[in-house]
């Protein structure tokens, strides 16, 4: 038999881990899931955390939060979930004689009524007016227990996207895109004079001349690459 | 001892036939992020084990009668490629796959928030590409990486590890010859964590003393591969 490389248990360990994570003097510590985030008394639960016998534990991979009372997660990578009111770029699906099928990029196609549609429209009529691949800008109205959605049209900006290209990046990039009080986002818009409308789940609506939209898009490319390199570990 | 245990597979400084002491385990190797299009995936090197698992979702269930109205639904389906084998495996399911589909996914299911997620599907592809013993457990261990990574939320990660007794001797993740000639064989599927078992199968007999052993050694194990997960994980940016 040859002999391979072998694995002692007790050359394995490299790190004592045995206090949980170390928090002191970082202010964000990487976390994954199961991973233990001391007592959960005094402490309020917020995304990526759950409680589980007094202890608080991490249920998503990311970076540990603490902001006031509340410790949370932000993951490294979700799939967009949606929320009411968040702002939203959809494509239809799929159409009834008086309902929209909306695909968010959510687990669910989100229906759109006739009556929160652009305008009037007759009943019978809706791909005259919204035909199955058009793309839309719209505003989740509700969202069910069991997931299902409805989106509105019914408000100020929402409307049929005739112009320019949607970008899409992870939703959990968006955050950076926007930067500190819209900072980075104010100085992409004013650099390549497009106009640019990020929505929350991640699809944005990029309008301007040519240039603009290309180094829009690289910028774009930049952002998912660099997140990339640093969430997705390499050889252990 | 089922006719084979006269084969001498433990020498006289007690060391096994590639050269590992009785609680050693092989290399492991973790990479996460290996299939770009899924939500999250992960390739675990076991020895000479490889898997490559994909976890796609949550997403809309299908077909519909599949939906639960209160929670998610897993679809496991494990595999084994026909190369992964000396011998070509057939191509597509077969009793085995579906029984290790089945544990798995009865394993994860107890540590995916599946309530979070009502009427939608997660589904996990364990594909086997090289094949020596033990593939259960790195299918059930890298499934629980490549979960980590696709951001589905769990209480904690399975660690699936295996133990089992060769003459008379109870050792720590069997290889190839030893799961063959061997005489028992005990898979675990641990939350290293807590402590909880979420998985267990057994083949051959083991007295309560060398079960306790058994039972031991892959506990011990497991932190040190949990480890591994955990590292894999968070990459270069832990520090």
């Amino acid at each position: 038999m040859n002999s391979r490389p072998v694995a002692r248990l007790d050359n394995m360990s490299k790190r004592n881990t045995a206090g949980g994570p170390q928090r002191g003097g970082q202010a964000q510590l990487f976390v994954v899931p199961g991973e233990d985030l001391g007592e959960s008394k005094g402490q309020d639960i917020g995304h990526g955390v759950i409680a589980i016998e007094g202890r608080l534990r991490a249920i998503k991979q990311g970076r540990l939060r603490q902001k006031g009372s509340t410790l949370s997660v932000d993951p490294t990578y979700t799939r967009y979930i949606p929320r009411p009111s968040d702002l939203v770029i959809g494509y239809i699906e799929g159409c009834t004689n008086n309902i929209w099928f909306v695909e968010l990029g959510a687990p669910f196609n989100a229906i759109l009524p006739m009556s929160l549609g652009p305008g009037k429209v007759e009943f019978g009529g809706t791909r005259s007016v919204m035909d199955i691949g058009d793309c839309i800008l719209c505003r989740v109205q509700e969202v069910e227990e069991t997931h299902s959605s409805v989106v509105t049209m019914k408000g100020l900006g929402l409307r049929k996207i005739r112009s320019g290209v949607i970008e899409e990046i992870s939703p959990h990039l968006i955050g950076r895109l926007i930067g500190k009080g819209g900072d980075s986002l104010r100085r992409l818009k004013e650099e390549t004079e497009c106009r640019i409308v990020v929505a929350d789940n991640g699809r944005m609506w990029v309008d301007g001349n040519l240039d603009g939209i290309l180094r829009v898009r690289n910028i774009l490319d930049e952002l998912s690459e660099g997140s990339n390199s640093n969430s997705s570990g390499g050889e252990a | 001892m089922g006719g084979y245990g006269d084969v001498q597979m433990i020498d006289e400084n007690g060391l096994r036939v590639d050269g590992r002491g009785p609680s050693d385990l092989r290399e492991i190797s973790i990479e996460t992020g290996v299939v770009p299009v899924a939500d999250g995936s992960c390739r675990m090197k076991w020895g000479t084990n490889e898997a490559i698992v994909a976890v796609y979702g949550p997403m809309e269930a299908h077909p519909r009668k599949i939906q639960r109205q209160d929670r998610a639904v897993l679809d496991v389906a494990y595999n084994m490629a026909p190369f992964s084998t000396t011998d070509r495996m057939r191509p597509g399911f077969n009793r085995r796959s579906r029984e290790i589909s089945k544990v798995t996914k009865d394993a994860l299911e107890s540590v995916v928030l599946l309530e979070l997620y009502p009427r939608s599907k997660i589904r996990i592809s364990i594909e086997i590409v090289s094949a020596e013993a033990g593939t259960r457990c790195v299918g059930l261990t890298a499934a629980s990486v490549a979960l980590a990574d696709a951001g589905i939320p769990m209480t904690d990660m399975v660690v699936s590890v295996a133990s089992g007794k060769v003459n008379d001797v109870v050792i720590c993740d069997l290889n190839k010859e030893e799961d063959n000639y061997g005489e028992a064989d005990l898979p675990m599927g641990i939350l290293p964590n807590s402590g909880e078992l979420v998985f267990l199968q057994m083949d051959g007999d083991l007295s309560q003393e060398e079960f306790n052993q058994a039972w031991q050694l892959n506990m011990d194990a497991a932190q040190a591969i949990h480890e591994k997960m955990v590292e894999s994980l968070k990459g270069g940016d832990s520090q």
